[in-house]
C-alpha cells in the first residue's frame, strides 16, 4: 500500500491533467505524448532528461535523510544557490587554475557552502528552538538576493555588455559532455553515487537508525536517549551538502557561469520528490525521472504546443496533492455519516 | 425515588447465547447471564476474554450477532447508549469521559437530556451525594478533582439518572484502598435499595468481598457461575485461567545488601508527562533487592523515573549513583553503558517503535551490546539478539521481523522486559509491568524479575498495583505529591500506612534524623 500511493498519485495527476488540456482546447492524447515521449524521442532528449533528473535526484536524497527524522528542510533551493555561490565563487577566484583539482575542489566548496547556509537554522533549531520551516524558508529568498548583489556586483563581467553575469567558468572548471551531440554530463552519475551512498547511509548506519527513530516515535527517541540536536545537525548538514553538490552541477555544468537564476525550482520540486520516491534512495531515482520528464516534457509543451511553462507547475502541483490524498486514503477510510440512526435498524 | 426492592423474578437482566465474532476472533460465545435485582454481580475473566464486549453489547455501543437481551422479563433490543440508559443502565467506564476544563455541575448536565438548570441539577447532585456519602462538591472544575474524585464525579452522573442496573468496569484499578472501602460501601448501599450491580474486574480478592454471584468467561465463553463468597482465591484464580496459577517464591533477604543505585536529589524540577516536579529525594536500592515505590500516577513517577533513566540530568554528578560512581550529569545512554536498563510505563511509542520490527526495535536500548561496529548496524548480531529475546521470553510474534504493533500487550511487554533484562543489567528500573495483561504473561514477567533479583540486580519497582509491589519487594515507599516517604521494610509494612500515605499524609521526612526509620532495615 506504501508504494501504491505515489503510483495512484501519478496516475491521478495525468488523468486531471488531461482534463484540464481538454478544458483548454487541446487533443489530450497529443499534449501527452509530448509530455511523456519527448523526452526519450533521441539521444538528445534524454540528455536533456538527465539533466533535470540529477539535480532534483541529488536534492531530494540529502532532504530525505531529514525528513525521516521529521526534520523539515524546506531550503534546499537556498542551499542549491549557496553552493553554485561557492563552488563557482571558487572557479572565479583562481581564474588562471588548470588542473584536474580544480572540479573536485568546486564540488567541495559547493558542498560546504550549503551546509553552511543549512547550519544556520540547525542552530537557532537546537540553540532557540526556532521552526526550521520558517528559518529554511527564508534563508532561501536571502540566498537568491545574496547571489543577486554578487552578480551585480564584484562578479559582473566587464564583457557580458552590463548583464547581470559572471565571466564564462575556465575550461577547468566545467564539467565534460559525455556523449557527442548531447549535453550530458556526470552530474547524473554524480546523483547516483550520492544515491547510493544515500541508501548505505539509511539502511544500515547507526545515526540513521536514531534518526528514524526519532522520526517514528519521538518518545521512544527519548527513552532510548537519542539526542533530537544531533538529528537537526545530520539532517540540516546532509540536505545542505547535497543541494549545495547540485549547486555546482548547475554552475558547472550547463550553465558554466554566475547568473541571477541558477535553478528553475529544483530545491522545491525535490520535497515533492522526495515524499514521491517515500524517502528511500531507490524511489527518489524514479520519482525524481518522473519530475524530470514534467520539466522536458513541459519545455516542449510549450515550444511544440504553445503551453505556458507555467503547467509545470501545475503537474508538480498535483502530484504533491494527490500524493497526500492518497496517502490520507491508505490509512483512512471515509464515513459519510458519523454513525447510524439510533432508531433505525431497531 | 429509588426502586422498592423486589426480591425473586423476574430477573432485572438476562442474556441468552449473546455470541459476536470479529474477524480475528470470536470475543462472545453463547453467553447466557442472568442478573437480579439488588444483586452485586461479578464478571471475572482475564483480559481478552469478552467481558468488556459483553458489557459494550448490553450498554448498546455494539450489536451482538446472535442471542436475546431479556430486561425485566421483556426481550429488548439496545441499539444505542441512550436506549440503555433509558432502560435504566448506567455504566461507568475505566476511562472516564469528563471534560477538565468544565464544572462538575457542567459535567453532570451534559450527560442528562434536556437539563438547563444548573442550579436545580447541583441541587440534586448534592441531594444524591449526601444520601450515598459521596463527597462532591458540583462547583468545582474536573482538572483540580483526583482520580477517585472523578470517578465519584462519573458515579453521581449515573445515579441522577435512578439508574436499576449500574455496570462498573474495573473501578478500583485507580483508586487507594481507602477509597476501593468507601466504594464498596456505597455499592451495598446500592444493592440495598434493590439496584443490581455489573462488576467487572480481575481482582479476585475483590470479587469475594464485594460480590454475592460470579459468572466467570474464559475466550468468550462462560466456564462456571460460582458464589465467590464460598470460593477460594485460588480456586477463582484456577477457573479463570484454566489452570493453577504458577506460584512465585522471594526468599527473603538475610542481610542488607550493597548498594547499586544511590540517589540524593534536593530538587527536581517539573519533569515528565505529569508535570508533578519532586523534593528530597534520598535513598539508595541494593543488589538483589527490589524497592517497590507505591502511588496513585500522577504524583511525580514520571519525573522519578526520568530523572533516573537520564532523560533529566541533575545538577550535580553525586545526585545519583551506581556502583558508588556519580552518574546524575549523564544522559541515558551513558548510564546504560554504566548497566542501567529501564522498562518504561507506555510500550507502544515509548518503549518501542510501533512501525518497526522486532529486530529493529531490539536495537533500540541494546545498541551497545555488540550490535553496532564503528557506527554501522550488524544485521545477524541485531536478528539473534531479537531471536534470543523471542526465545527465552516465550513472546509469541511472527518472528523477529515482525512489527511491534502487530504484538498483543503481553507479548510485547515480555519482549521489552526481555530485551532489558538479557543485557546483564546492575540496575533496572521497572514502572508498571504488568499493567493490562493477563494472568499469565503477569506471572511470566513477576518471574523474571525476581529470577533477575536473585542475581543481584538492584530494581526499582514503580506500580500502581499494591498487590504486585507486596509480592514482589523488599522495601516499600510510597510517592505522593512530588515526595517519597522512608521505604520501609515488606515485612513490616501494613496496607493501611501505606494507603494512608498514598492519600497524601506523609510522614515528615524534611529531618535527617527522622530517616533513621528508613534504617530499621540496615544491619
Amino acid at each position: 500500500m506504501r508504494f501504491a500511493a505515489p503510483l495512484a498519485a501519478a496516475a491521478a495527476s495525468v488523468l486531471f491533467g488531461s482534463a484540464l488540456f481538454v478544458f483548454l482546447g487541446l487533443e489530450p492524447l497529443a499534449v501527452l505524448r509530448t509530455f511523456f515521449l519527448s523526452p526519450f524521442r533521441d539521444l538528445y532528449s534524454i540528455g536533456e532528461l538527465s539533466l533535470k533528473v540529477a539535480p532534483l535526484a541529488l536534492c531530494a536524497v540529502g532532504l530525505a535523510v531529514g525528513f525521516r527524522a521529521n526534520v523539515w528542510n524546506i531550503g534546499a533551493e537556498g542551499q542549491l544557490v549557496l553552493g553554485a555561490m561557492a563552488g563557482g565563487g571558487f572557479a572565479l577566484a583562481f581564474p588562471d587554475a588548470q588542473g584536474a583539482w580544480l572540479l573536485p575542489a568546486m564540488f567541495v566548496a559547493g558542498a560546504l557552502g550549503g551546509m553552511a547556509w543549512a547550519a544556520l537554522p540547525a542552530f537557532l533549531k537546537v540553540r532557540f528552538n526556532t521552526n526550521e520551516i520558517l528559518t529554511t524558508l527564508m534563508l532561501t529568498y536571502v540566498a537568491g538576493l545574496l547571489l543577486s548583489y554578487m552578480v551585480y556586483g564584484p562578479w559582473r563581467a566587464e564583457s557580458g555588455y552590463g548583464w547581470p553575469e559572471s565571466e564564462p567558468l575556465q575550461a577547468a572548471a566545467r564539467l565534460p559532455r559525455l556523449l557527442d551531440g548531447t549535453r550530458l554530463n556526470p552530474g547524473i552519475l554524480l546523483a547516483l553515487a550520492v544515491a547510493g551512498a544515500g541508501w548505505l547511509f539509511v539502511a544500515r548506519s547507526f545515526i540513521a537508525y536514531r534518526m528514524e527513530v526519532g522520526g517514528m516515535a519521538a518518545g521512544a527517541a527519548r527513552y532510548a536517549g537519542f539526542g533530537r540536536g544531533g538529528m537537526v545537525w545530520v539532517g540540516l548538514l546532509a540536505g545542505g551538502a547535497c543541494a549545495g553538490l547540485a549547486g555546482v552541477v548547475e554552475v558547472a555544468g550547463t550553465i558554466g557561469k554566475l547568473r541571477e537564476t541558477i535553478s528553475p525550482g529544483y530545491g522545491f520540486a525535490a520535497i515533492i520528490v522526495a515524499f514521491l520516491g517515500r524517502l528511500h534512495p531507490g524511489g527518489i531515482l524514479l520519482a525524481s525521472l518522473l519530475m524530470g520528464i514534467f520539466y522536458v516534457g513541459g519545455e516542449a509543451a510549450k515550444v511544440s504546443l504553445g503551453l505556458p511553462t507555467a503547467i509545470i507547475g501545475v503537474f508538480q502541483g498535483m502530484l504533491l496533492f494527490f500524493l497526500l490524498m492518497s496517502d490520507l486514503a491508505v490509512s483512512w477510510r471515509l464515513r459519510w455519516r458519523a454513525r447510524r440512526d439510533p432508531v433505525a435498524g431497531a | 425515588m429509588p426502586e422498592v426492592p423486589e426480591r425473586g423474578p423476574p430477573l432485572r437482566l438476562e442474556l441468552q447465547g449473546i455470541r459476536k465474532a470479529f474477524p480475528a476472533v470470536v470475543a462472545n460465545d453463547g453467553i447466557d447471564l442472568a442478573v437480579a435485582p439488588g444483586s452485586i454481580h461479578a464478571l471475572l475473566g482475564e483480559n481478552g476474554a469478552g467481558k468488556s464486549t459483553l458489557m459494550k453489547i448490553v450498554y448498546g455501543v455494539i450489536r451482538a450477532d446472535a442471542g436475546r437481551i431479556l430486561w425485566e422479563g421483556a426481550p429488548v433490543d439496545i441499539a444505542s447508549p441512550s436506549d440503555a440508559r433509558a432502560l435504566g443502565i448506567g455504566m461507568v467506564f475505566q476511562h472516564f469521559s469528563l471534560f477538565p476544563a468544565l464544572s462538575v455541575a457542567e459535567n453532570i448536565a451534559l450527560a442528562l437530556p434536556a437539563t438547563r438548570d444548573l442550579g436545580a441539577l447541583s441541587v440534586r447532585a448534592r441531594e444524591v451525594s449526601r444520601r450515598y456519602g459521596i463527597p462532591i462538591d458540583p462547583a468545582r472544575t474536573v482538572h483540580s478533582l483526583s482520580v477517585g474524585e472523578r470517578q465519584r464525579v462519573e458515579v453521581v452522573r449515573n445515579l441522577l439518572q435512578e439508574p436499576r442496573l449500574l455496570i462498573m468496569d474495573e473501578p478500583t484499578s485507580v483508586l487507594t484502598p481507602l477509597a476501593v472501602r468507601e466504594l464498596f460501601r456505597m455499592l451495598r448501599q446500592l444493592a440495598d435499595e434493590g439496584r443490581s450491580i455489573l462488576y467487572i474486574s480481575h481482582k479476585l480478592d475483590e470479587v469475594r468481598a464485594l460480590c454475592d454471584t460470579a459468572t466467570i468467561l474464559r475466550e468468550g465463553r462462560v466456564v462456571g457461575r460460582v458464589d465467590p463468597r464460598r470460593e477460594s482465591t485460588r480456586t477463582l484464580a484456577e477457573r479463570m485461567i484454566g489452570a493453577a496459577p504458577p506460584a512465585l517464591r522471594r526468599t527473603p533477604l538475610d542481610r542488607r545488601p550493597r548498594e547499586r543505585l544511590g540517589v540524593d536529589w534536593r530538587a527536581l524540577s517539573p519533569g515528565g508527562a505529569d508535570g508533578v516536579g519532586l523534593r528530597d529525594l534520598r535513598f539508595e536500592v541494593g543488589g538483589g533487592e527490589i524497592l517497590g515505590i507505591a502511588g496513585i500516577a500522577g504524583n511525580g513517577q514520571s519525573a522519578l523515573l526520568a530523572a533516573l533513566a537520564g532523560e533529566m540530568r541533575a545538577a550535580s554528578a553525586d545526585a545519583v549513583r551506581i556502583d558508588g560512581e556519580p552518574v546524575g550529569h549523564l544522559g541515558v545512554r551513558a548510564r546504560r553503558r554504566r548497566g542501567l536498563v529501564h522498562v518504561p510505563e507506555e510500550r507502544l511509542g515509548r518503549a518501542a517503535v510501533p512501525g518497526m520490527s522486532l529486530a529493529r526495535n531490539a536495537l533500540l536500548t541494546a545498541c551497545h551490546h555488540g550490535l553496532v561496529r564503528r557506527g554501522w548496524l550488524r544485521p545477524g548480531a541485531i536478528s539473534a539478539f531479537a531471536r534470543r529475546c523471542i526465545d527465552t521470553y516465550d513472546v509469541r510474534c511472527g518472528g523477529e521481523h515482525a512489527d511491534a504493533r502487530t504484538l498483543s500487550g503481553g507479548n510485547l511487554q515480555k519482549f521489552v522486559v526481555g530485551r532489558e533484562l538479557l543485557q546483564s543489567p546492575t540496575v533496572a528500573l521497572v514502572a508498571q509491568p504488568t499493567w493490562g495483561l493477563d494472568v499469565r504473561a503477569a506471572a511470566a514477567i513477576r518471574s523474571a524479575l525476581l529470577g533477575m533479583r536473585n542475581e543481584g540486580v538492584a530494581i526499582l519497582l514503580v506500580s500502581e498495583d499494591l498487590d504486585e509491589l507486596f509480592e514482589l519487594s523488599d522495601r516499600i515507599a510510597v510517592i505522593a505529591a512530588g515526595r517519597l516517604s522512608p521505604a520501609r521494610r515488606i515485612d513490616e509494612a501494613g496496607v493501611e500506612e501505606i494507603g494512608r500515605w498514598m492519600g497524601g499524609e506523609l510522614p515528615d521526612t524534611s529531618a535527617p534524623e527522622r530517616t533513621g526509620q528508613d534504617h530499621a532495615a540496615s544491619p
